[in-house]
């Protein structure tokens, strides 16, 4: 064989692995990407019941109930402007609490109200999810005191507590 | 006064790091001789400086020294001892100097034990070495420098995160760093070798030991992170596709198919370009992956905007380090010239497929890593990508990978007889289907991705059995003559076989493992107890129990089948008063089989406590089959060819210089 035809197969190989790649890709894109949605965006985008999604937020002061010897959640999730109903069956991550940040993965339910799946909340108190941050800046609800703590946390790596 | 030494140490350090990456290259390119011994000598001295410099720090970090600012916030008085030495590298500073540490230490090596690599080649290896510690150390000392001093001086630290105070994570960075740094001297090598303009079966003989080095350590540091995230979080997982996790795998992968392809070109002299281009970029995939950990940018983006000169300087050196060495690689690569040549159906034909599958793959990773972090950057939407993506993308590739992986060493290098090698598998084929039948009827045809699973196992390893079963004609020939066979098989081939039986090993624990985990969630009462995969859990008791730093509930679990106790677990819930923490320290069962998990979570108004339990069958086999290619490695390692073999480059040489 010569080399130049060698150097045509291995090159023809090496796209065809790029192409199923980029196929596999673009498919596994197209349903697992997970978007993230504050309450008010929530609103404003309807995303629709069908797809998984992220919601995050601080949890409302005075709107947790826990039912069912402690496993069943139902609390609102807030970013100053909107909140959301948001119900868990589960452990909750320990620093999980009225007032703190919370990010929660799951589908939204034909009434409005939100089902999750996974629970995500740091371990340390001082963190607040990035995309928590994020909304509660862009609805104004930001207070600066809890700024310093939101870098820093990528010393733990993967500390978020999966139910 | 001890850190300012080690201040002192480092700045020493930076300078002996420029003046190798420019003298000897110098010494090569005029062929002056004592300008490219310089190298070994600068080498060692960089070393030892920057060992000075992480002794000092280790030294504030033991006396806690809390006029270092890096002490106070990563350290505290009342850490055991352990933690204060491990907190030397749980922050970004510590952990950037254990990195420049590892770095110095293999260009060290190099030095004092490359004495058979040709001069030249010696000394431009080192000087690229001594370019990358020059890059690194400048960005400790401008951006990162860990001997800072704080005033007025605090009474005590902040301490360190109590998620972070255990042994695994303790030890998993260091092995971690060996395998990324350590694929540094591949980088260096590649390069290097682009600058010669030679790449040849000896240069490859070189490169081959520091890859497996690397490759052996990473393997191990990853083995050890995800034992950590399966211990520790106690979400009764072990691997969730985090950027962090993805960011050592990526490394990996590539450094796998370098450590193969090393081979073609040691063997067979072709696939040279192909073999420099994954040596440059796995090294880049290790420096992203340290600094997608390191710079905070996974947390945030933002993160880069708090500390613009760390984020601007990490930016500049990958891009130096990876743009320039591509550069130098489209420039250089058209003139290595391969003179082995092979058919579609060979060894080589299967390593480049199995090669190619692999960097495809670490694509697929880089993309899932990365997408949600340019799309956030670009002021998109913000996404995330969990393990459905990779379950979509990343399976699939790895399928065909371990179909050709049991086949490759049945092939023959150059021409291999395709029809024959699968009739020599048709028992491994036979056994494969066996055991992907047996998961049908275990599953009820409800499972496809079982059968599918084991029986790619079962391929591999009967497949590797068969091969080892023909290197010692096992039962083709007398007893005396398989013996003297079973003497006489190198260890790189022993090596190869135990990895390949490892990864068979890794493959039915994730399989089954992520197949029939069960779990049980509930609240649970002194006396109550649950049934679990047909354990009854009893909860006995709770106490408390003090510690140095936390204070603690600890439950008591007994654990009973067909009315006969075989375990008490002690899961237990800490809380870190300083620093509001509250972490659970899971009790794990383990058979070797199959592991018993119980996490202990928050008391109940009631009295009660909630528990979750989770059953995980063949878990232990994820981490058993990684040490045993660890294993594989390490013996293929200790290859007495990889070690002597210097003469072959010298008789080449002449060969050419006669014929030119």
């Amino acid at each position: 064989m010569t080399r130049k035809r060698r150097r045509l197969i291995f090159v023809l190989a090496g796209m065809s692995c790029l192409g199923i790649a980029v196929a596999l890709v673009l498919n596994a894109f197209d349903d697992n990407l997970v978007f993230f949605y504050s309450p008010t965006d929530l609103v404003q985008k309807h995303p629709g019941t069908t797809k998984r999604l992220r919601i995050g937020g601080l949890v409302e002061t005075g709107s947790l109930v826990t039912t069912d010897g402690g496993k069943r959640f139902n609390f609102r999730v807030t970013d100053g402007k909107t909140d959301l109903a948001v119900s868990y069956v589960g452990v909750a991550p320990a620093l999980f609490r009225e007032g703190q940040g919370v990010v929660a993965e799951g589908k939204l339910g034909a009434d409005g109200s939100f089902t999750a799946a996974t629970l995500l909340a740091k371990h340390d108190e001082k963190y607040m999810p990035p995309e928590v941050a994020a909304a509660l800046k862009k609805s104004g609800e930001w207070r600066p005191d809890q700024e310093a703590a939101a870098p820093g946390a990528a010393d733990a790596p993967s500390a978020s507590a999966k139910p | 006064m001890i850190a300012e030494l080690g201040h002192f140490a480092l700045i020493l350090a930076l300078l002996v790091a420029i003046v190798q990456s420019i003298v000897p290259m110098l010494g090569a390119a005029r062929g002056s001789r004592p300008m490219m011994d310089l190298a070994p000598m600068a080498a060692l001295v960089q070393f030892g400086a920057v060992a000075i410099a992480f002794a000092a720090l280790t030294h504030g970090y033991v006396t806690s020294d809390f006029s270092l600012k890096n002490v106070v916030e990563n350290s505290h008085s009342l850490k055991p001892l352990l933690y204060k030495i491990t907190g030397v590298w749980g922050n970004h500073e510590g952990s950037m100097l254990l990195w420049a540490l590892i770095l110095t230490l293999y260009g060290a090596a190099v030095g004092a034990f490359g004495r058979n690599l040709p001069p030249a080649l010696k000394a431009r290896v080192l000087s690229v070495h001594g370019m990358i510690g020059t890059g690194f150390l400048a960005f400790i000392l401008f951006t990162s420098n860990p001997f800072l001093r704080v005033l007025p001086v605090p009474p005590d630290g902040q301490g360190l995160n109590p998620i972070l105070q255990d042994p695994g994570l303790a030890f998993h960075p260091p092995f971690l760093y060996l395998g990324y740094v350590g694929f540094s001297m591949a980088f260096s090598f590649a390069v290097a070798a682009l600058i010669e303009g030679r790449v040849d079966p000896a240069w490859a003989r070189w490169v081959r030991p520091w890859t497996l080095v690397a490759w052996c350590a990473l393997t191990l540091g990853i083995c050890l992170g995800s034992w950590w995230a399966y211990y520790e979080l106690g979400w009764g997982g072990w691997w969730a596709w985090d950027p962090v996790e993805n960011a050592s795998f990526m490394p990996w992968l590539s450094g796998t198919a370098l450590l193969h392809s090393a081979i073609v070109v040691e063997k067979r002299d072709t696939l040279k370009g192909w073999t420099i281009f994954l040596a440059l970029l796995t090294f880049s995939l290790s420096l992203l992956g340290t600094f997608l950990v390191r710079s905070g940018v996974l947390s945030s983006v933002h993160a880069f905007a708090v500390d613009p000169a760390r984020g601007a300087f990490i930016l500049a050196l990958l891009v130096i380090a990876i743009g320039g060495s591509l550069l130098l690689f489209a420039l250089r690569a058209p003139a290595l010239r391969a003179t082995g040549s092979f058919a579609p159906i060979s060894r080589e034909s299967a390593l480049v497929l199995n090669n190619l599958l692999l960097a495809t793959a670490a694509l697929t990773v880089f993309l899932g890593t990365l997408y949600p972090l340019f799309l956030d950057v670009i002021g998109g939407d913000k996404v995330s990508i969990g393990s459905p993506y990779y379950n979509a993308t990343f399976v699939p590739l790895m399928v065909p990978m371990v179909l050709v992986m049991a086949a490759g060493p049945l092939m023959t290098w150059k021409r291999a007889d395709l029809a024959g090698v699968l009739q020599r598998l048709r028992l491994a084929f036979v056994g494969a289907l066996a055991v992907a039948l047996i998961m049908v009827i275990v599953t009820k045809g409800h499972e496809a991705l079982a059968p599918l699973g084991i029986g790619l196992a079962g391929w591999l390893l009967f497949g590797t059995l068969r091969e080892v079963a023909e290197r010692i004609r096992l039962f083709q020939a007398p007893w005396e003559v398989v013996r003297n066979r079973l003497a006489h098989v190198p260890r790189a081939s022993w090596g190869m076989s135990i990895a390949h039986a490892g990864l068979a090993v890794t493959i039915a624990g994730i399989t089954i493992a992520s197949g029939w985990q069960q779990e049980s969630i509930q609240t649970l009462k002194p006396g109550e107890s649950i049934t679990l995969a047909g354990d009854i859990y009893r909860f006995e008791k709770v106490e408390p129990l003090p510690g140095p730093n936390y204070s603690a509930e600890e439950a008591t679990v007994t654990v009973s089948r067909d009315g006969r106790t075989f375990a008490t677990m002690h899961p237990s819930r800490l809380t870190y008063p300083l620093q509001r923490m509250t972490t659970t320290d899971v009790a794990i069962h383990t058979d070797g089989l199959s592991d018993k998990y119980v996490v202990l979570g928050d008391p109940q108004p009631d009295g009660g406590w909630i528990f979750r339990i989770y059953y995980n069958p063949l878990v232990p086999w994820v981490w058993f089959g990684a040490i045993i290619m660890v294993v594989g490695g390490v013996l293929s390692l200790s290859d007495r060819r990889l070690r002597i073999g210097a003469p072959v480059r010298r008789l080449k040489r002449t060969e050419a210089e006669l014929a030119a």
